[in-house]
């Protein structure tokens, strides 16, 4: 029985600890100038968050999430959320949140001139704030480029059984066949998807995981975002895999965007927008696309060399708030066209 | 006989609480049922046409699969280290539970790094014969159901082990007295004495196959979960999602009566608290070496193989020295909410599984049962349907503020350590009930009655004639709800305080950007911090009285 005083005591002590945080969560009255954000991206931020408190004197609360239950918190919130801004990855999810009122449109001519329009929401509720090209890999001992062309012909026969795909279920992918309706329609793009599942794709979980995929020999072509690639060749240059620019005869790469917006019920909008500014001006931008490897949406950033080792390529400019717009569109015609 | 006597009464103290246990768990349940009212009949008509079939016989198959598992692997083990004695039994008997301190998408991952085709495993097979080698696709039913089973037999087994040690030897024992060979004895003797915590193991490790969502997706499986998931994030449409998730209530539903009809009416009891005296039998030779290599192929599998790809991993970064920042933070958020849930959880199960002992009528029983649903559902369905009714609170305690103090109060329920606590107890209140009613019902009726003929109330038999035998089970029973909250993610990231972050949220920040090596200090913490109290379990409910 001493034991079980003893395990008493231990679970007594364990929820003092708990007591302590049942108590009252930090409302609006607040000490020194902070602003709450929500975020669904997780990587590669810090610095540039850190020079933002540097600069403004302006500190930052953060709590990370999945960009869906983000979404339902900040709307079981309501006027009472303590979040001043919402930052997430993929452009489909930006909009959904715009679409749910839970963003706030804002005025910037700061952002208006750093954020390149299609990168955008055109009711400026919400700014891309980093850019991702998704596009075709290909293992450089197997593959010749000149047999690669767009993400259309990857259903062309000569690739049966040697594509690797994550799911459809997979955002960025829902996001790519998202502006693939926009240019071509339901029709055609069912037709092109149906062409990748003909191909017996193997489906694998993991951008990195497809990419060691590819050098492993398992399969000679994938789709996946380029910084995933660019993290890889920053561990091991002779990494066996390189991007083939998908599309530059036609409508471009496909891109999508990380951003954020100030949200609706911001109890700091002016410190929000601050910081909103702040992450489009080009110091923040190249701390971005140094730490991630990602694209800076800002033009005069400079682009990190492993990733410009791969040349400029044509993006396609169609703006990426249509990946949400159709997204849903897109997860049917994917489950139509038997592609997992 | 037994305790009629107390029903028809009014109802006691302990009934109404236990009601109300169960009706404020069952309440994100109930919200999971409102989404019928509104319409998405079109979505319906989509996955009709094209998946639904395929994702309901995946999940029925996979849960069908995972207790199959379970119970072939938990019992077998469970009987060799209670049963008999062979080089190595000593440590097997607790290092057996280790592979619950780890996440399943952690093993799920870890084994895809191994065995997959870029892996140590094939590639050493290709090369040695030839680029046609090659071992059966992992990324299946079956290898989902490998790696379930492997993750999840130590329920089946840690309840397993605690019957036979009850009544295991001593009714071997008796049996063979009788002239029944030691096979007989076993399958028609000792198994159904135990079925009660057979059952229950199994009935856990089908519920945790129905929910999980991390191992599906980790092997791109196609399961209702996965189901939900996809029309919630690509569809925008949680509604919809909602729906789909009360057909894996039906399918728990449908699992819980089942566990009923299997549990049977007879009631098992012991008669002595523990250890029969009776010394398990020696092995020697093969048969020895046998028991040994079957425990060392499980324990290697599902414990050794994943931590030392963690190990690894961690080792490549510690040149690195990127340590999580706030380690301390971590660990304190970790040990408050899963010592808290361990804490409240057991005390509602043992509410609940006493007020049925006491009143063992059909309604309480469904009740106590539904009350035990939440664990069948996806971690992310069931913190949203938290956080309907806490954000409905905090809107009431607005109101109350406004009424009361002419302002609303400045906190929110949603996004305290409170909301979490509420949302592990719909999640795991069936790990605690379970397990302390499969404890409970051993102790036989018997000693309740004398303990009331002898004039000692309630609560004192409680304290006096209950706990002291229900010891194993309760901490069996907090010590599974311990690990499981260590390891809970969707609920914790959704309804937590700012600023709170637990272990598996780092790891999970870090998995989601494909960072595993750095993932790897925290999942190596999370295991440590679940070892800790797995091994003092084993070693209190392994002590046996003197």
């Amino acid at each position: 029985m001493h034991s079980i005083a003893s395990m008493l005591r231990l679970t007594v002590a364990a929820c003092g600890i708990v007591a302590a945080g049942l108590g009252p969560v930090p409302g609006p009255a607040r000490a020194a100038e902070e602003i709450v954000l929500y975020t669904a991206r997780h990587y590669g931020q810090e610095k540039a968050f850190e020079a933002f408190t540097e600069k403004t004197g302006i500190t930052i609360k953060t709590l990370n999430g999945d960009a869906g239950q983000m979404f339902e918190r900040l709307r079981a919130e309501g006027d009472r959320s303590p979040a001043d801004v919402f930052f997430t990855v993929d452009a489909g999810n930006l909009w959904n949140a715009a679409r749910a009122g839970l963003l706030a449109p804002v005025t910037s001519a700061e952002l208006a001139k750093n954020v390149p329009a299609h990168l955008r929401d055109p009711d400026s509720r919400w700014f891309g704030l980093t850019m991702r090209a998704r596009t075709i890999m290909y293992n450089v001992k197997k593959v010749n480029p000149a047999d690669l062309s767009t993400y259309e012909a990857l259903g062309d026969p000569r690739w049966k059984g040697r594509l690797c795909l994550r799911s459809s279920g997979y955002i960025y992918n829902q996001s790519l066949l998202a502006t693939m309706i926009k240019r071509h329609g339901e029709p055609r793009t069912e037709q092109v998807v149906k062409g990748w599942a003909a191909n017996q794709p193997a489906i694998i979980s993991g951008d990195t995981k497809i990419l060691e995929a590819l050098a492993a020999g398992q399969c000679d072509v994938g789709l996946t975002n380029t910084y995933y690639l660019a993290r890889l060749l920053a561990k091991d240059p002779n990494f066996p895999v390189a991007p083939f620019w998908a599309n530059q005869a036609t409508t471009g790469t496909h891109v999508n965007v990380s951003g954020a917006g100030v949200t609706a019920h911001a109890k700091n909008r002016a410190g929000a927008v601050k910081f909103l500014e702040f992450l489009s001006t080009l110091p923040a931008q190249q701390m971005f696309a140094d730490t991630s490897l990602e694209f800076p949406v800002n033009p005069k950033a400079e682009i990190n060399a492993i990733v410009r080792g791969w040349g400029p390529f044509k993006a396609d400019d169609v703006n990426v708030a249509s990946a949400g717009e159709l997204q849903a569109a897109a997860t049917r015609l994917a489950d139509r066209a038997g592609y997992k | 006989m037994s305790l009629a006597g107390t029903r028809g009464l009014r109802p006691s103290p302990l009934v109404l609480t236990a009601g109300a246990i169960a009706l404020a768990v069952a309440v994100p349940l109930l919200v999971v049922g409102t989404a019928w009212r509104q319409p998405a009949g079109a979505v319906w008509r989509h996955l009709w046409q094209t998946q639904l079939a395929e994702l309901v016989v995946n999940t029925l198959g996979l849960a069908l699969a995972v207790g199959a598992g379970t119970l072939v692997v938990g019992t077998a083990l469970a009987w060799l280290v209670v049963a008999y004695r062979f080089p190595g039994r000593r440590v097997f008997e607790w290092a057996l539970v280790l592979p619950l301190a780890v996440p399943a998408y952690v093993i799920g991952f870890a084994f895809l790094g191994f065995f997959d085709w870029g892996g140590p495993a094939q590639s050493a097979l290709r090369r040695a014969f030839g680029e046609g080698a090659r071992l059966p696709e992992l990324r299946s039913g079956w290898g989902v159901a490998l790696v379930m089973t492997l993750v999840f037999y130590p329920y089946v087994y840690l309840l397993a082990r605690s019957a036979f040690r009850e009544h295991g030897l001593a009714t071997l024992e008796a049996a063979r007295s009788l002239g029944h060979g030691r096979r007989r004895a076993f399958f028609e003797t000792v198994l159904p004495m135990a079925r009660p915590s057979l059952v229950a193991g199994v009935s856990l490790a089908m519920m945790e196959a129905l929910a999980d969502f991390g191992t599906v997706s980790t092997f791109s499986y196609r399961t209702l979960t996965e189901g939900i998931y996809r029309v919630w994030n690509g569809m925008f449409d949680r509604v919809a999602a909602t729906q789909l998730a009360s057909l894996l209530l039906l399918l728990a539903m449908a699992l819980l009566l089942l566990e009923r009809a299997l549990r049977g009416r007879r009631r098992f009891t012991q008669s002595r608290s523990r250890g029969s005296g009776v010394e398990g039998e020696r092995l020697t030779g093969w048969r020895a070496r046998a028991a040994t290599g079957a425990c060392l192929a499980v324990l290697g599998l599902a414990f050794v193989l994943p931590v030392g790809q963690l190990l690894l991993w961690a080792g490549e970064v510690v040149g690195g020295a990127r340590a999580p920042r706030n380690f301390l933070g971590l660990l304190a958020s970790t040990f408050a909410l899963s010592g808290g849930a361990a804490l409240s959880i057991c005390v509602l199960g043992l509410i609940l599984a006493y007020a049925v002992r006491l009143h063992p009528s059909p309604g309480a029983r469904f009740v106590a049962q539904f009350s035990s649903m939440g664990y069948a559902l996806p971690g992310a369905v069931v913190a949203v349907g938290v956080l309907a009714p806490v954000a409905w609170l905090d809107g009431l305690l607005r109101d109350l503020g406004q009424l009361v103090l002419g302002r609303p109060p400045e906190w929110l329920l949603t996004g305290s350590a409170a909301a979490v606590l509420f949302a592990y107890a719909v999640r795991f209140l069936a790990v605690g009930y379970q397990t302390i009613d499969a404890g409970l019902v051993r102790i036989p009726t018997s000693f309740d009655e004398a303990a009331r003929s002898l004039g000692v109330r309630l609560p004192a038999t409680l304290r006096r004639v209950h706990l002291p035998l229900l010891r194993g089970g309760l901490l069996t029973a907090a010590i599974l709800v311990w690990v499981e909250a260590m390891k809970e993610l969707p609920a914790t990231l959704l309804l937590r305080p700012l600023g709170w972050k637990t272990l598996a949220i780092e790891v999970w920040e870090l998995t989601s950007e494909s960072r595993w090596a750095e993932a790897a200090l925290p999942a190596v913490a999370i295991v440590l911090v679940g070892l800790f109290p797995l091994m003092l379990t084993t070693h209190l409910t392994s002590r046996r009285p003197d």
